[in-house]
């Protein structure tokens, strides 16, 4: 037992046991075995599937059975390890692990190690990052495994001096007791070791003894980020694995008809090996400067792809044709309007990249992957291995923004591999990361809302969206769980799409559906997947609605939400934006509302459409529009990290602003145009706003809810609610810029750009 | 293969390579310097940023062979070398402020920041909004704003 008799004195019902487990081991390994049942439940009707389950309680209860298999070990030194069955790329999860060790161990976050587990097919659902889960997920099973560590040390320590357990301590490290004694967790990791697995009840410490928990902390991986010591897959040293490129089809998913100059380019200066695989014509070489040469030297003759002659307008025919009615004109007063949102790129900065060592009977594959069991399990039938023959290591990646939840450079990696039988290390150039990598699909909303006087009778979406590929463990999930949800004979994306989307205002009768067409492009769900279209459809629809009433949009909002929790986070965004102060002409303010994760999120923003300001000169960039200011007002029940999570809402605003003003792909002739950063317009520093505020709200839950996408859907909108409202015409085309192409295309053939030579002229 | 030789973090160092190899995989291919990053390959994303000679240049761009012996080439490894500190003033404001998220283009970002703030002080003024929406170096998971306040209060302390 942890807690002291006087903590149970303080309160009047005893907290609520946990079961843990001591493992065989020469030193303290202790695991968690049991997540407190989810509260969701899924047998009482309601209009709002979210509030009785959602996609976290989905992937929740898919992590119960298996999370017990989650170890803490306390190592001979005082630090204690800890391997996360989750990525690290760039949300800050390692951070926030290692506080929940610290703050239930008592010892010192410094002496926290957390490193990425390897695919562990044992765990089964319980090894995917993503919809924002690991926070939610992980709470309760970490802190009982630390918890379980803490009760052992204290025992141990108990033992040898001869004293109850209940006049020790454990703070920073050390144990302490009478006269002064005190022993570091070091020195009693073997004596607290268990020699045969052994389950245990442990109490976690109460919320209101929190010291780590909930105080800002800076990221435990800072020191290695600024030294640029910090390791991503690329700058693993693998012996023998060198450098690969392939070279790719000038359309999408094009493939290989033959190669001209095979025997030619294997010769060129550094090249080891060029070999055809699925995707493309692989080259081997001692540099990637070597690689990118050979690739440019290639002569291949392609076949088709997948979007032959396919273009934008050529896509929005299609879904056009896939929408679902609205239904009859309703007889009462209505709004309604049809958005269209264009394909765009979540290319993360460190391009998609694996390490491959395929040999006899084995592999063993380096790459920064968010679900890789999946990984592993496509791998071994891939190469035709059984699954105990393949080791994954997941690294840490260089952003994802849903990217890594697929593992396309992990299996271009291996065949590579395979096909040599040698170790590559694997890299997708810029532009093929671009092109031929995964996109946000493109997609149409059409909402109406119909009211009589100052009642909102009902509220219809029907959003079509060009297929999303949710093939990286998703999919498995639900199809596991599928008889306990509530949503019926349903395929995986409307299943997504109904559990990830919700109704915050009181809207009377309202229905969202998705339909989806065109499975022909490589796409993925981009970070906050549906929500940022689909809310910022609704929000600026919701501001319509407000001012054919007659009133303010954040008042109208306001008395429409549906919930105190909801109220507050738009109250806070709107008190420290200042809603409603005066702007010149050509500027404007705009509010915008999300709820997902268990968590809420309003931000307000000004924005600067005057022609001097979007005519601003920026060399190879788009100017448009400056967001000036902006706040960012978040509910996620209790943060864990608050500093880490205004990073997230940072992150989160950069992006919405980017979806709504500047960052779009441009499909033409079977191809996407963009190739460069140059190209594809991501938030830059002329884009950002020079005044921003994130306020993170108290907790109002007692527990973590998500945050990593959380903010992405109210930017996006607030951003296009304030152009609208500055420009005085709604936008319904995002990005607002995608009709005018802002670069010069570059060639498809070859498909990669060469190196510039001109740097020395540049240095400044 | 050619010879080329050039100054790396305060060491000479010779390299074999063929003429026209870019610096940025002589770096990280041949000499396992990996702090400057690959983002692009054709000096837009910035994420290679390091110094020559004490100003911001992409290695990406760089043909070994335009480089001369006494060039100083100063990556991110090498920056707190240049201060005689463990950690350059640059780098103790991203500490305080937690500017990384995912990490990738920081040290890149460092480099474009020092090399600003000596641009700036060596016109005679301080670092404006301009100078910042000035910065190219990409950051994708958005890390702008506290990459703003991180320069200002870098410049304050170097």
């Amino acid at each position: 037992m942890t807690t002291s008799h006087s903590d149970d004195k303080a309160q009047p019902f005893a907290r609520r046991r946990f079961l843990g487990y001591v493992l065989a081991a020469p030193t303290l390994v202790t695991a968690a075995q049991l997540v407190p049942p989810s509260e969701a439940r899924a047998d009482i009707p309601s209009p709002e599937i979210t509030e009785l389950i959602d996609l976290n309680d989905v992937m929740t209860a898919a992590a119960l059975p298996t999370s017990g298999l989650i170890t803490v070990e306390v190592n001979p030194d005082g630090t204690v390890s800890f391997a996360l069955p989750r990525t690290e790329v760039g949300q800050g999860i390692t951070t926030s692990t290692a506080m929940l060790i610290a703050e239930e161990l008592g010892i010192p976050l410094r002496r926290v190690h957390i490193t990425l587990a390897d695919a562990r097919p044992e765990l089964l659902f319980n090894q995917l990052t993503g919809g924002s889960n690991t926070t939610f997920s992980t709470y309760t099973p970490i802190r009982v495994a630390a918890a379980v560590a803490r009760d052992r040390l204290l025992r141990a320590a108990a033992r040898d001096w001869g004293v109850p357990v209940t006049e020790l301590t454990l703070k920073a490290g050390v144990v302490g007791g009478p006269g002064n004694r005190s022993a570091g967790i070091g020195e009693l990791s073997e004596k607290a070791a268990g020699v045969r697995a052994e389950q245990v009840s442990v109490r976690l410490k109460p919320r209101d003894m929190f010291t780590v928990i909930g105080k800002p902390h800076g990221r435990v991986d800072a020191l290695d980020a600024v030294t640029g010591r910090k390791r991503f897959t690329m700058d693993l040293n693998v012996p023998d694995a060198l450098p690969t490129m392939v070279c790719r089809p000038p359309t999408i998913n094009g493939r290989v008809g033959s190669v001209a100059n095979l025997p030619e380019v294997r010769a060129m200066s550094g090249v080891t090996d060029v070999v055809v695989i699925p995707t493309g014509v692989a080259v081997r070489a001692t540099t990637f400067g070597r690689c990118i040469d050979a690739v440019r030297a290639l002569r291949v003759t392609w076949r088709p792809g997948s979007a032959e002659g396919k273009s934008d307008a050529s896509v929005l025919r299609e879904l056009r044709a896939a929408e679902l009615p609205l239904g009859l004109p309703p007889l009462t007063p209505s709004v309604e309007e049809r958005f269209t949102f264009h394909f765009r790129s979540n290319s993360a900065l460190e391009p998609n990249c694996a390490i491959a060592d395929v040999r006899s009977g084995r592999a063993e594959v380096w790459s920064s992957l968010k679900a890789p069991i999946v990984a592993k399990e496509a791998i071994a039938a891939r190469l035709g291995l059984p699954l105990g023959a393949v080791t994954v290591h997941v690294t840490e990646g260089g952003g994802s923004f849903g990217r890594k939840l697929f593992f396309d450079a992990a299996l271009e990696a291996v065949e590579v591999s395979e096909r040599i039988r040698k170790p590559v290390k694997l890299m997708w150039h810029r532009a093929d990361d671009s092109r031929q990598g995964r996109t946000h699909p493109m997609a149409t909303s059409r909402v109406r809302i119909s009211y009589l006087g100052d009642t909102v009778l009902a509220y219809r979406q029907r959003h079509t969206s060009v297929a999303t590929d949710l093939g990286h463990g998703l999919g498995e999930i639900f199809t596991a769980l599928a008889a306990r949800l509530p949503v019926g004979d349903i395929g995986f994306s409307e299943t997504f799409f109904q559990l990830s989307q919700s109704m915050p205002y009181d809207f009377g009768v309202n229905s969202r559906l998705l339909s989806e067409t065109d499975k022909g492009f490589n796409t993925g769900s981009m970070r906050n997947v549906y929500s940022p279209d689909v809310t910022c459809a609704r929000e600026l629809l919701v501001d319509r609605l407000a001012a054919t009433m007659g009133k303010d949009p954040f008042r109208f909002r306001h008395d429409f939400l549906r919930d105190d929790r909801f109220r507050a986070v738009l109250d806070k965004a709107a008190e420290v934006g200042d809603w409603g102060r005066s702007m010149p002409a050509g500027t404007a303010q705009g509010i915008a509302f999300h709820s997902e994760y268990h968590s809420a999120c309003a931000v307000l923003v000004e924005i600067d459409c005057r022609p001097e300001t979007v005519g601003r000169p920026v060399r190879d960039g788009v100017a448009g529009p400056r967001v000036t200011r902006a706040v960012v007002a978040v509910d996620v029940g209790l943060p864990v990290n608050p500093r880490g999570l205004e990073a997230q809402m940072m992150g989160c605003l950069m992006d919405g602003i980017a979806l709504t003003l500047t960052s779009s792909l441009h499909l033409e002739d079977g191809h996407f145009l963009e190739a460069s950063w140059d190209n594809y317009f991501y938030t830059r520093q002329w884009n950002t706003p020079p005044e921003l505020k994130v306020v993170v709200l108290p907790d109002s839950t007692g527990r973590p809810g998500g945050a990593g996408e959380l903010g992405v859907a109210a930017s996006m909108a607030a951003v296009a609610c304030a152009y609208g409202r500055a420009t005085g015409t709604m936008p319904t085309v995002f990005p607002v810029n995608h009709g005018t192409l802002s670069f010069e295309p570059k060639p498809t053939v070859p498909p990669v750009p060469a190196s510039p030579v001109d740097g020395l002229d540049h240095v400044r | 293969m050619p010879e080329h030789t050039f100054r790396l973090n305060g060491e000479q160092v010779t390299v074999d390579v063929p003429d026209d190899e870019r610096l940025l995989w002589v770096l990280r291919d041949v000499l396992g310097v990996t702090g400057p990053k690959y983002g692009c390959g054709i000096n837009v994303c910035k994420a290679c940023t390091s110094h020559l000679n004490g100003r911001a240049a992409n290695p990406c761009a760089i043909p070994v062979k335009e480089l001369r012996p006494s060039d100083e080439v100063t990556t991110i490894e090498g920056l707190p070398a240049t201060v005689g500190a463990e950690l350059h003033p640059m780098q103790e404001a991203w500490l305080d402020l937690d500017v990384a998220q995912c990490g990738y283009c920081q040290p890149g970002q460092i480099m474009a920041a020092v090399a600003l703030v000596r641009r700036v002080g060596e016109e005679g003024r301080t670092i404006t909004e301009a100078d910042l929406d000035g910065i190219r170096n990409i950051c994708r998971c958005g890390t702008y704003p506290r990459i703003r306040q991180a320069i200002r209060a870098g410049a304050d302390r170097m």
